[in-house]
């Protein structure tokens, strides 16, 4: 029953992994990718690791996986924020569909 | 002129997407099949994929942003990748591998955009 368990939600996280990697080939812009890219893989890689802990009970492997579950819950959506923040500084455009922009109003109303 | 080559890159991703699965419904890795259930090698096929794409991103990005997002989408695909390691050898040292990629990736990806942003490190 527990491997069942954790086998779907393996297959869970890799379909989630697979579309966010597809989103990362065919979208048009940074921030579009950005956003397929953080969420769909993060988590992905969540369940697969919850899987894991399905799987193999309160072991050490089990045990080590839901730290790195904590681990990536809490650093995963930083790094995607910090990077947006430095690639919409460093000067890259937005895609020429794009509705608004607020963060550059921001700028601008703050300059 | 414009349409004919849309359909020929139609057609060529079609026949690669096609061939991709028929690789992975097929084939196991050899030199590993000794602890290895059919299900987790798919697994690994699936996720090598994945690899692919990002590693396709990288090569391709128009910008050093896209390069970023790429190396921080391949670390946290890592991690994925081995924890079914983990599972497939019941070895527990890798999720060890896991957890210290995930750091080296996040402190990574802040130095990226701290680059980006085209500040030094130390303001």
């Amino acid at each position: 029953m527990n491997e069942i368990i954790g086998y779907a939600f393996i297959i869970i996280g890799l379909v989630f992994d697979m579309f966010g990697c597809l989103g990362l080939i065919r979208l048009p812009d940074v921030y579009n990718r950005l956003q397929a890219t953080t969420k769909c893989v993060t988590l992905g890689t969540c369940s697969i690791l919850f899987g894991t802990l399905a799987i193999k009970g309160f072991d050490a492997i089990g045990i080590k996986a839901s730290m790195c579950i904590v681990f990536l819950i809490l650093t995963a959506p930083v790094a995607a924020h910090a990077l947006s923040r430095g690639a919409h500084i460093s000067g890259v455009k937005l895609w020429d569909k794009s509705v608004c922009d607020k963060y550059e109003e921001d700028k601008k109303v703050n300059r | 002129m414009q349409n004919r080559s849309k359909y020929l890159r139609w057609c060529l991703g079609l026949l690669g997407v096609s061939s991709a699965l028929f690789f992975i419904s097929t084939f196991t890795i050899p030199s590993l099949s000794e602890w290895q259930s059919p299900f987790l090698s798919r697994c690994f096929f699936i996720l090598m994929l994945c690899f692919a794409f990002c590693l396709w991103r990288i090569f391709r990005g128009p910008t050093p942003a896209d390069r970023a997002v790429a190396v921080d989408t391949l670390g946290i695909l890592i991690v994925g990748f081995c924890a079914v390691l983990s599972i497939s050898t019941g070895r527990s040292w890798y999720i060890d591998i896991a957890i210290a990629w995930a750091l080296q990736s996040f402190i990574g990806a802040l130095a990226l955009a701290k680059y980006l942003e085209g500040r030094g490190f130390d303001e």
